[in-house]
């Protein structure tokens, strides 16, 4: 059970190796996005502080989503996801390779290269701290949460605005709680309760999500 | 041993077939024909369990391939219209790589020399991006030089080869047969397979 996960997971961190402008322009849309609202909101540390969380986090969202889209297309598209469709496993496990895989490459670097941003907000150590937990925490989901809507318009015209439709709206309580755990840590209230609340939900789409997401690409392939 | 039984296959509003069955057994070798649309690709994926048949069963060893899908996947092979390479990806990591996924052992040197029979020696390093279509399907061919799963499925393997590719690739698929392997698939162009027992099916 474990060996297909890990094979999966190899064989999309590989491919995605050789592709790197994906991960490199992603990571890029988040580190701009991130830097144009300092520039436009101007030198005021109190107001950037109040913004900081909900801009990275906005950012975040979007910059997963900008990944989403081909997480299942080209292996559509060349006849791969066949062949992972009759692997001797569940495809679930398949598919949960490939959300953790997807994660590696989309929502890990953004953790590693939030505290840099944060700076430009003025935030305190701490609430830097909490922010990369945050985001470490909480991007998981997204992945998993991002999987089930990459599947169920695979195939469509048009299907990557169908897609920030489906997925957007449910991404709204992985918003609010990291958003909370900085904002909360910033007021001097502790950001532990947000931050569990993000490893429960991230605990809970990495379970359930890819088993939906199974069966939204066996419809697919029919 | 695989069994279908009564199938029905629709298709949008259309009904491609009905009523279809047939049986094969252990070195025997089944000829799908039929002209375009007729249903032939729809029957090959509805064998290896993607597309649910609209009624019927399928059997493999006597047991409905739904109450034991992994178990048969694991005895499956299925070669589509696409090749299921990755262009970022050599040949060579190519076959290892759908090995793996597909549970199966093949060690570097045994990839090495598949490469080499389908004519792909000195290229195992070179991104699959870089090689013409025909290579590609030798590529996705390679998989079947040292496949040990029982049954084979193939939609249109002779596409896109030359002729000493359509011989070599005879000869492959009557190896398989001579070792009590089965074998289902669609194909315009007949070819003679030397050995096992020929069947054939018209649907439409």
């Amino acid at each position: 059970m474990l060996k297909i996960i890990v094979s999966v997971i190899g064989r999309d961190l590989k491919l995605a190796m050789r592709r790197q402008a994906d991960i490199v322009s992603a990571l890029f849309f988040f580190i701009i996005v991130v830097s144009l609202f300092p520039l436009g909101v101007g030198p005021e540390p109190d107001l950037l502080r109040k913004l900081a969380p909900g801009v990275l986090w906005v950012a975040a969202l979007l910059a997963t989503m900008l990944s989403l889209p081909r997480l299942f297309a080209d292996d559509h598209r060349d006849g791969t996801l066949e062949q992972l469709a009759l692997a001797p496993h569940p495809l679930g496990l398949v598919v949960t390779g490939k959300v953790i895989a997807h994660w590696l490459v989309s929502g890990l670097p953004l953790a590693v290269i939030a505290p840099i941003l944060g700076i430009q907000f003025d935030l305190s150590n701490d609430a830097l701290l909490v922010l990369t937990l945050a985001i470490l925490l909480g991007t998981p989901a997204l992945s998993g949460i991002g999987a089930i809507g990459a599947a169920l318009t695979l195939g469509l015209r048009g299907g990557g605005v169908l897609l920030s439709l489906l997925v957007l709206p449910l991404y709204i309580p992985v918003l609010i709680f990291g958003a909370g755990a900085v904002d909360a840590t910033v007021a001097g209230l502790g950001g532990e309760g947000h931050l569990s609340l993000l490893a429960a939900m991230t605990f809970a789409s990495l379970g359930f999500a890819p088993w939906a997401t199974a069966a939204a690409l066996k419809i697919a392939l029919e | 041993m695989l069994e279908a039984e009564n199938l029905e296959c629709v298709r949008g509003e259309r009904r491609l077939f009905a009523g279809l069955g047939f049986r094969l057994e252990a070195g025997e070798l089944l000829y799908l024909q039929g002209k375009n649309g007729a249903g032939k690709t729809s029957l090959l994926r509805m064998l290896i369990g993607l597309l649910p048949p609209e009624a019927g069963e399928i059997r493999w060893q006597g047991k409905a391939i739904r109450q034991q899908a992994d178990e048969f996947r694991a005895d499956l092979c299925y070669l589509g219209h696409l090749n299921a390479i990755k262009e970022e990806l050599t040949p060579l990591e190519n076959l290892l790589t759908t090995a793996r996924l597909a549970d199966e052992t093949l060690s570097e040197d045994e990839a090495i020399d598949a490469l080499e029979q389908v004519g792909l020696a000195g290229r195992e390093d070179l991104a699959c991006k870089y090689l013409s279509q025909g290579q590609k399907r030798r590529v996705a061919l390679a998989r079947l030089v040292k496949e040990k799963r029982p049954l084979w499925i193939l939609d249109e393997p002779f596409v896109a080869l030359d002729v000493a590719a359509v011989d070599w690739l005879a000869g492959i698929i009557s190896g398989h047969l001579q070792r009590g392997g089965l074998a289902v698939m669609t194909t315009h162009q007949l070819v003679s397979i030397p050995a096992g027992n020929i069947r054939e099916l018209r649907i439409g």
